[in-house]
C-alpha cells in the first residue's frame, strides 16, 4: 500500500471541505479546530510506532479536508481505543472519538485495508448484536476467519481447542428477544436511531446551504 | 442501594473465570447482587466503529431497562466488571447527561421503545465496590488464607482508568494493589499498570502481540509471580497468546496471569474450581504456607 504520509497534496481540488465540517459538527468535534499540533497524542499513543500516520497527522489531515488519504490509512484501524491520547491532549480533543468516526466513514466508503481483519470483525460484531442483542464470540471469530483469511483459523486452532477443553468456548448463543415491538425492544430503538440520523442529516444539509 | 450485575458478553465464554470468581466473591462477602434481566451487549469497541448513535443507544438501553425494572426510589448501582462494558456504559451515561445533542437523540431513541432515561443508575467497577463500598479493613478481616509471599503485578489496563473513571487516578491507580495487599499479597511496583494490552489488535496484528510482550517482560523484571487483571480481554491477550509471544521474543519463563477476583477468592478460602482456576492458560502457583 502506498504510504499515505509521503503523498504530497498539491491540489486544492483533492481536498474536501465538507469533510472537516462534518466532523466538527459532531457533538465532540468542536475542539478539532483548536489542535496546536503539539504531538502529545502521537507521543503517548502506544501504537503510534506501528501506524502509518499516527493521531497528530490524522487530526491535521482531517482539518485540511484530506479525506481520501485519511480514510485509506491503516492508522485508524490500529487504534485500540485506549484513550491515552484523549486524556493527554491539552486542547481536550476527543481523538479516540475522531478515530471511531473515521472508522465509520471508511467502512461506509468501503475503504478497508485488506491486510486487517478488524473492519470485518467490527461489521460482523455489529450484525450479530443487531440480531441477538448480545455478541457470540465463537460465531464471531469463525465468521471473521472465514471472511478474511482462513489460514488464520489454522493458526488459532490449537488455542481454540484448549479454550474448548476449558469450557470457555460458548457454542450456543445466549440471545435476548429482539424485534418484539414491545416496551424496551432493541430493534425499535435501533430503528429510531436510523430515523433520527436521517433527520439530522437533512437538517444539517439545509442549514449548510 | 442495590447492586445489579451486568456480566457482559464474554462472561459466558472466554471470560467465564472472571464471571465465576466475581459471583463467588460477592457471595462470600455477603454483598447482594442480582443479574440485570434482558441486558444487551454494551457495544464494546466495535459498535462505535460502525454507528455512533446506535452504539450510544445500545449501551444506554441497559441503564434505561435497569431503571424500569426497579422501583423509582431505589438507588441502582450497575456493576460492570469488563473494562469495555464499564467504559461503554459510563460513556453512554456521560454523553446522555452532559451533551444535549447526543443525549437528546439517545433519549428519543429509547422513548421510541417506551423507555425513559432518568439518569438514576450509577455505573460501578467491582474494584470500586470492593475497595470503597465494602472496605479494605473488612476484606482483611475476612481473609482466611492470606496470599503471603505472592508478588502481584496489578494490571488495570486502559478503559477502567480512562477517560471517565471517577474512582481511580488515571496514571497511578491503586485500588487493585490495595485490595490484594489487604488480603496478604505483595504488590510489585511496575510502570505498566495502565499500558494498553492491544485490545482487539492482539489476535490480529503483530503490533498487538508486541504490546503484550512488553507487559509480560516488565512484570517479570519487577519480580512478579503473577499479573492480576481486571478485564476479560486483557486476561485473554496476556494468557492465551503467551506461547506465541514467548516463542517470538525468546522469553524463557512463563508469566502466570489471573483475574484479581480469583486471587481474592483464594484468599477468602473459596474452592479453586468454583473460582474458575482450571480455566486459565497460565495459572499462578500460589505459595502454600507450611
Ligand atoms: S495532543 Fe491534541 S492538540 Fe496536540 S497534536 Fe494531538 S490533537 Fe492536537
Ligand atoms: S486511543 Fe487510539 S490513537 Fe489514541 S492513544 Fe490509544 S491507540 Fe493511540
Amino acid at each position: 500500500m502506498q504510504n499515505a504520509q509521503e503523498r504530497p497534496v498539491l491540489d486544492q481540488a483533492e481536498l474536501d471541505p465538507e469533510f472537516p465540517r462534518r466532523m466538527t459538527r459532531k457533538a465532540w468535534g468542536e475542539n478539532l479546530r483548536r489542535c496546536i499540533q503539539c504531538g502529545n497524542c502521537t507521543g503517548t499513543c502506544p501504537l503510534s510506532e506501528y501506524m502509518d500516520l499516527g493521531p497528530r497527522k490524522i487530526i491535521s489531515m482531517v482539518r485540511s479536508g484530506n479525506k481520501t488519504d485519511v480514510l485509506k490509512c491503516d492508522t485508524i484501524w490500529l487504534c485500540a481505543s485506549c484513550y491515552e491520547c484523549t486524556v493527554e491532549c491539552p486542547k481536550e480533543i476527543k481523538i479516540t472519538d475522531v478515530m471511531y468516526a473515521l472508522k465509520q466513514q471508511a467502512l461506509d466508503a468501503g475503504h478497508t485495508p485488506r491486510s486487517m481483519p478488524l473492519p470485518v470483525l467490527d461489521r460482523e460484531f455489529f450484525n450479530i448484536v443487531m440480531k441477538l442483542g448480545r455478541s457470540q464470540e465463537t460465531w464471531l471469530m469463525a465468521l471473521v476467519i472465514l471472511k478474511t483469511n482462513w489460514l488464520r483459523g489454522l493458526d488459532l486452532a490449537p488455542m481454540g481447542l484448549k479454550l474448548f477443553a476449558q469450557g470457555r468456548l460458548s457454542l450456543l448463543p445466549d440471545p435476548i428477544k429482539v424485534g418484539t415491538g414491545k416496551k424496551g425492544d432493541l430493534k425499535t430503538i435501533m430503528d429510531a436511531c436510523d430515523r433520527l440520523d436521517k433527520e439530522e442529516e437533512k437538517e444539517a444539509g439545509v442549514s449548510s446551504h | 442501594m442495590r447492586y445489579i450485575y451486568y456480566p457482559g458478553c464474554s462472561a459466558g465464554g472466554t471470560g467465564k473465570a472472571y464471571d465465576e470468581s466475581i459471583v463467588e466473591v460477592f457471595k462470600a462477602l455477603n454483598i447482594e447482587m442480582e443479574e440485570l434481566k434482558d441486558w444487551n451487549c454494551c457495544g464494546a469497541t466495535a459498535y462505535m466503529a460502525v454507528d455512533e448513535a446506535k452504539a450510544f443507544a445500545l449501551a444506554a438501553r441497559n441503564l434505561a431497562i435497569a431503571e424500569d425494572q426497579y422501583p423509582a426510589d431505589e438507588e441502582i448501582h450497575i456493576v460492570a466488571p469488563c473494562s469495555a462494558c464499564y467504559l461503554g456504559l459510563l460513556k453512554a451515561k456521560h454523553y446522555t447527561e452532559s451533551d444535549p445533542k447526543i443525549g437528546g437523540k439517545i433519549k428519543k431513541a429509547l422513548a421510541a421503545a417506551d423507555l425513559e432515561y432518568k439518569g438514576k443508575c450509577q455505573v460501578r467497577n467491582p474494584l470500586d465496590v470492593f475497595a470503597h463500598d465494602f472496605g479494605l479493613d473488612k476484606l482483611k478481616a475476612m481473609t482466611k488464607k492470606p496470599l503471603e509471599g505472592l508478588k502481584v503485578a496489578s494490571y488495570y489496563g486502559c478503559q477502567i482508568v480512562r477517560p471517565y473513571s471517577e474512582f481511580e487516578e488515571r496514571a497511578t491507580p491503586v485500588t487493585m494493589d490495595n485490595i490484594l495487599k489487604a488480603m496478604g499479597a505483595t504488590p510489585v511496583d511496575w510502570s505498566c499498570k495502565t499500558r494498553c494490552c492491544g485490545g482487539m489488535l492482539t489476535w490480529s496484528t503483530g503490533a498487538g502481540k508486541e504490546l503484550n510482550y512488553i507487559l509480560l517482560k516488565e512484570a517479570e523484571k519487577a519480580g512478579a509471580d503473577v499479573i492480576a487483571t481486571a478485564c476479560p480481554l486483557c486476561n485473554f491477550n496476556l494468557e492465551c497468546f503467551q506461547d506465541k509471544i514467548k516463542a517470538k521474543y525468546g522469553m524463557k519463563k512463563e508469566m502466570p496471569v489471573a483475574y484479581y477476583t480469583q486471587l481474592m477468592g483464594l484468599a477468602l478460602g473459596l474452592d479453586e474450581k468454583a473460582l474458575g482456576m482450571g480455566r486459565l492458560f497460565v495459572p499462578p502457583k500460589i505459595p502454600v504456607k507450611v
